[in-house]
């Protein structure tokens, strides 16, 4: 006997990252979910974001690693509340799921803060698959990876509202074509601003700050 | 990578979708829909099915995963293709405003169940 289902296999994820967003709506809470390949610099990118939007836009971090805190320990130092996230709790995912950001959202005043950034766990692939009740994307490549990494995970680069190309800095020492990568990314997200910074050495930062900004006060009704 | 938390919830949904009138049943099939662009490795998805499978009732089941082509459809001009290279320009009048018809599925469409 055959028995109509027509369910999502994430519907349960679907469902909670619904409620994710009514939450962060009714607090006016801007979520951002960075995502990139291990090693991008997620971590520095996001150091150098909060130095430059803090303490102008109150923010607030939810880290997600497989092990440890470091990502955490760095990250407090920028002052913002910081909330580590490991997934050998869950299994060791290979993503944050909306369950995930639930709870750790729970350690966070949200009445307090205007834009919680989650770095999501080191991986291309997996984490474009889960909505967590964000209101945008970013997905952070480095210059070191490699030019067709865009096309190599076109999901990861559709799902993203912007993508910030990492370690500028290097591209003398590198060989490596910064105009193929771009080409690559308006292949897979023609319409995607790419910013193309250094966090560490603090090179075009700006054009993504005012980027992040527009996106916060947008949500509260201020552009 | 997450094939087998898929696989679980694959195997809940079943269960949770059996009819309570049917009495000693057995799950022997269970049709997928699954998306070209979708995260999903159906080779990985069925070893971790099989394994996540045993003593429930769905036990042995089979898995027929269709797998459902990228399409892409233009804003601008209404043209709509299967998109089988990750180019997301529209072919006809160039424009990047495209949405995405169908590729992203996961989806459970029905179970096949046995009255032991």
């Amino acid at each position: 006997m055959e028995i109509k289902v027509v369910r999502k296999v994430l519907d349960v994820n679907e469902k909670m990252a619904e409620q994710n967003r009514k939450l962060f709506a009714e607090k006016g809470v801007f979520v951002l979910n960075v995502m990139s390949s291990p090693g991008s610099g997620k971590t520095a990118t996001l150091e150098k974001t909060l130095s430059y939007i803090m303490p102008e836009i109150k923010s607030a971090v939810i880290v997600g690693d497989i092990c440890t805190s470091n990502d955490a320990d760095r990250l407090a130092g920028t002052g913002a509340p910081v909330v580590q996230v490991n997934t050998d709790e869950f299994g060791g995912d290979c993503h944050l799921a909306a369950h995930v950001i639930e709870k750790a959202a729970d350690n966070i005043d949200l009445n307090d803060i205007e834009l919680l950034i989650v770095e999501n766990i080191g991986n291309l692939v997996c984490p474009a698959e889960f909505d967590i009740g964000e209101d945008a994307r970013v997905v952070v490549l480095s210059v070191t990876e490699g030019e067709d990494k865009p096309v190599k995970y076109p999901l990861m680069f559709r799902e993203c509202d912007a993508a910030i190309l990492n370690k500028i800095d290097l591209l003398p020492y590198l060989d490596y074509d910064i105009k193929e990568t771009i080409h690559n990314i308006k292949q897979v997200h023609p319409d995607m601003p790419v910013f193309e910074i250094s966090a560490t050495k603090d090179k075009g930062i700006e054009p993504w700050i005012e980027w992040l900004k527009g996106k916060v006060r947008g949500k509260q009704g201020k552009d | 990578m997450h094939e087998m938390g898929i696989a679980t919830e694959i195997v809940e949904i079943a269960i949770a979708s059996i009819p309570d009138d049917i009495k000693n049943a057995r799950v022997e099939r269970v049709n997928l829909k699954v998306g070209k662009m979708s995260a999903i490795v159906v080779e990985s998805l069925r070893f971790c099915f099989e394994i996540v499978a045993k003593d429930t009732l769905l036990s042995g089941a089979k898995l027929n995963v269709e797998e459902i082509p990228v399409v892409a459809r233009c804003r601008e001009c209404n043209f709509e293709w299967t998109v089988n290279k990750p180019v997301f320009t529209c072919r006809e009048c160039k424009s990047g405003l495209i949405d995405i018809v169908s590729g992203r599925e996961l989806d459970i469409t029905s179970i096949e169940v046995v009255e032991e």
